[in-house]
């Protein structure tokens, strides 16, 4: 299996007034391609600011960081929002859609970004919002949409560029139980049709699909293994 | 190309969307921009239509002619000095006449107010001119019926004049004024012709309420003190008009026996000087004028920089989720930079609106309509105060850091 992220030492000091605060101190590890992640870890443990740097979002202070072979460590703004654009699908906990915009709009505008012709984008948008199943709201708005939909929308937006990784914050956090386990499903879905995800999160539940989990405590790797009791939807719904 | 056409699009999405999201707050902001558009372009439309009143009326003067004169236009010398001038005398014109060999031709001309009367009809205060048979060649004026007094006529000093079409108007409402004699001051003169219509001199003196009338009668019956004249040359063309100018001084220095170190005790003047006098006038007029009212456009332009803070603010969660998704930079800048621009553009089409009829009210007063360019120059100033008032917030939307922006509520 080829790598598609490799971190290397990586540190990122924050300055908070006087005080500087390590949030990642030396946090080295690879993920391969169609690997299923999850990144867990207590709040203060450094959990965001490495979904921040792997979602090239941040710069690490020191440190490596390979995504797909670029090194990205060192690279500009414009750089960097080129990457995010081709390389990284972002779901975000609170959905982070444009409240303005319908779901097609939502969907098409990585795309705008990324500079692909109108007929192109829509045909891309529209395969994407039909694998996440709302073919029939394309035309809708962000608030006349479940909260289950709606991160549908969001995990469209982030798979229609192809991305090389998808990286999901707490895709569940403001979900039902029922509705987030619908979304896992989706997640369990597109990693077996050959996606690499990245959860981050503190639910041992929603950890419980990846098939790894890297666990993070004070700015340091703690624990990173495979997971043993692996709860599919299927398991779930039998338990 | 593609890219920056879809970002273009994208960007104009964007800006209607936010305009419309913010109804009232965009009218309000735009209120500014819109009085500052609307003070510029009619004291645009108001300098273009002063313009257009001197060039119209200045036409009278002729660019082809030298006003030879004991009083500079234009100012500038020592007024005593020019009072105490030798007045121009008809022998100075008649020398020039034989003279002057480059000129087309040579007027004098001499000027007076007198009462017209043809019967019960009265013109009070009209202009007796005299002059010579040459007048029409060297002025610009044209007979409209009948005939200007011939040379002979002229130099007999016989009683006939021609009319300005105003005085014709007032003297003869219903029959033609060929053959009729009236009284010009008192003494009769038969009207051999009438003149086409002139216009005003600079939007004051009417050059149609005049009788002109042979030079010499002039002398016996309207000169009662010793005074000077003018002599108007024409030179044939307009390009050889300075070389004219320097025979026509020549000739004049000789005839008055100047001597070489001595200063000119006549002027020569012409209507460049005029248009020179005008311009510098002008100039300071439109640049005081525009700066004035340009400084209301700069009001609204802070108005809306403010506004456009504002907005970058509100929506700095979007900002975020557009820079994780790839925006670069460029495409944060170009959506508020246009957002202001639109802002500004709608302001300028209103005030344009407002204007428009208002121009129409100067154009009562100055000959004057909005020039299509105002229009045009109008615009571009509201895009320009929108790109300039929205560059900086536009600039701070552009430098915000993701992580920080996402996390914003």
């Amino acid at each position: 299996m080829s790598t598609i992220i490799k971190l290397t030492n990586i540190t990122k000091l924050y300055q908070m007034g006087e005080e500087q605060v390590h949030a990642l101190q030396g946090v080295s590890l690879e993920i391969a391609r169609n690997e299923y992640v999850a990144i867990m870890g207590p709040s203060g443990s450094g959990k965001s600011t490495m979904m921040n740097i792997v979602g090239c979002l941040d710069t690490p202070t020191a440190g490596l960081y390979e995504l797909n072979g670029n090194n990205v460590s060192d690279m500009n703004d414009n750089q960097l929002a080129r990457i995010r654009n081709k390389e990284i699908g972002f779901v975000f906990q609170t959905f982070n859609l444009l409240a303005r915009s319908n779901v097609l709009h939502n969907v098409e505008l990585p795309l705008i970004y990324g500079g692909i012709h109108a007929t192109e984008r829509k045909r891309l948008a529209m395969e994407a919002i039909d694998r996440v199943g709302l073919t029939d709201r394309v035309h809708h708005k962000p608030n006349e949409l479940s909260g289950g939909q709606r991160q549908r929308v969001a995990i469209a937006r982030a798979l229609v560029t192809r991305p090389s990784i998808l990286l999901a914050d707490e895709p569940t956090g403001n979900l039902d139980t029922k509705t987030g386990e619908e979304i896992m499903q989706l997640f369990d879905a597109l990693h077996r049709e050959g996606n690499t995800i990245i959860l981050v999160t503190h639910e041992e539940d929603i950890a419980a699909h990846a098939h790894r989990a890297i666990r993070l405590r004070d700015g340091r790797v703690e624990r990173d293994e495979t997971v043993k009791n692996r709860r599919t939807y299927a398991a779930r719904i039998t338990a | 190309m593609r890219y920056a056409f879809a970002e273009f699009k994208e960007g104009m999405l964007i800006a209607f969307a936010a305009i419309r999201a913010n109804k009232m707050r965009s009218v309000l902001t735009t209120l500014g921009i819109v009085i500052g558009i609307v003070s510029v372009t009619l004291m645009g439309t108001a300098i273009e239509g002063l313009n257009r009143a001197f060039n119209e009326s200045i036409e009278a003067i002729g660019a082809d002619v030298l006003y030879i004169q004991k009083w500079p236009w234009g100012g500038g010398q020592e007024w005593w000095k020019i009072r105490n001038r030798r007045d121009l005398k008809i022998q100075h014109a008649r020398a020039l006449e034989r003279q002057a060999s480059t000129a087309r031709s040579v007027s004098p001309i001499v000027g007076t107010g007198r009462t017209s009367t043809y019967g019960r009809k009265i013109v009070q205060n009209t202009v007796v001119i005299g002059s010579n048979a040459d007048f029409v060649e060297t002025t610009t004026a044209t007979v409209a019926i009948g005939r200007f007094f011939t040379s002979m006529e002229a130099d007999g000093g016989r009683p006939v004049c021609a009319l300005g079409s105003e005085v014709a108007a007032n003297l003869f409402p219903a029959e033609s004024p060929l053959g009729k004699t009236i009284k010009v001051g008192g003494y009769p003169y038969r009207v051999v012709g009438v003149l086409e219509k002139q216009g005003s001199l600079l939007g004051m003196e009417s050059l149609d309420n005049r009788v002109y009338v042979p030079i010499n009668r002039f002398f016996k019956e309207f000169m009662t003190r010793r005074g000077g004249i003018q002599i108007w040359v024409r030179a044939s063309s307009v390009e050889e008009i300075e070389e004219t100018k320097e025979e026509v001084r020549g000739i004049m220095r000789k005839i008055r026996g100047l001597a070489p170190k001595d200063e000119d005790d006549f002027a020569i003047n012409q209507q460049e000087i005029l248009i020179q006098t005008f311009n510098q006038i002008g100039v300071v007029i439109a640049a005081v004028g525009l700066f004035i009212t340009g400084l209301s456009l700069f009001v609204g332009g802070i108005g809306i920089m403010n506004i456009m803070f504002v907005s970058v603010t509100e929506r700095t969660k979007e900002i975020g989720i557009r820079k994780a998704i790839g925006a670069p930079r460029r495409s944060i800048l170009m959506q508020f930079l246009m957002e202001s621009a639109a802002l500004c553009l709608m302001g300028g089409m209103i005030g344009i609106m407002i204007a428009f009829p208002l121009s129409l009210i100067i154009d009562t007063i100055l000959p004057t309509a909005m020039p299509i360019s105002v229009v045009a120059v109008a615009l571009l100033v509201s895009v320009f105060v929108g790109v300039v008032s929205g560059f900086l917030p536009a600039y701070r939307a552009s430098r915000l850091d993701p992580v920080d922006a996402l996390r914003y509520e």
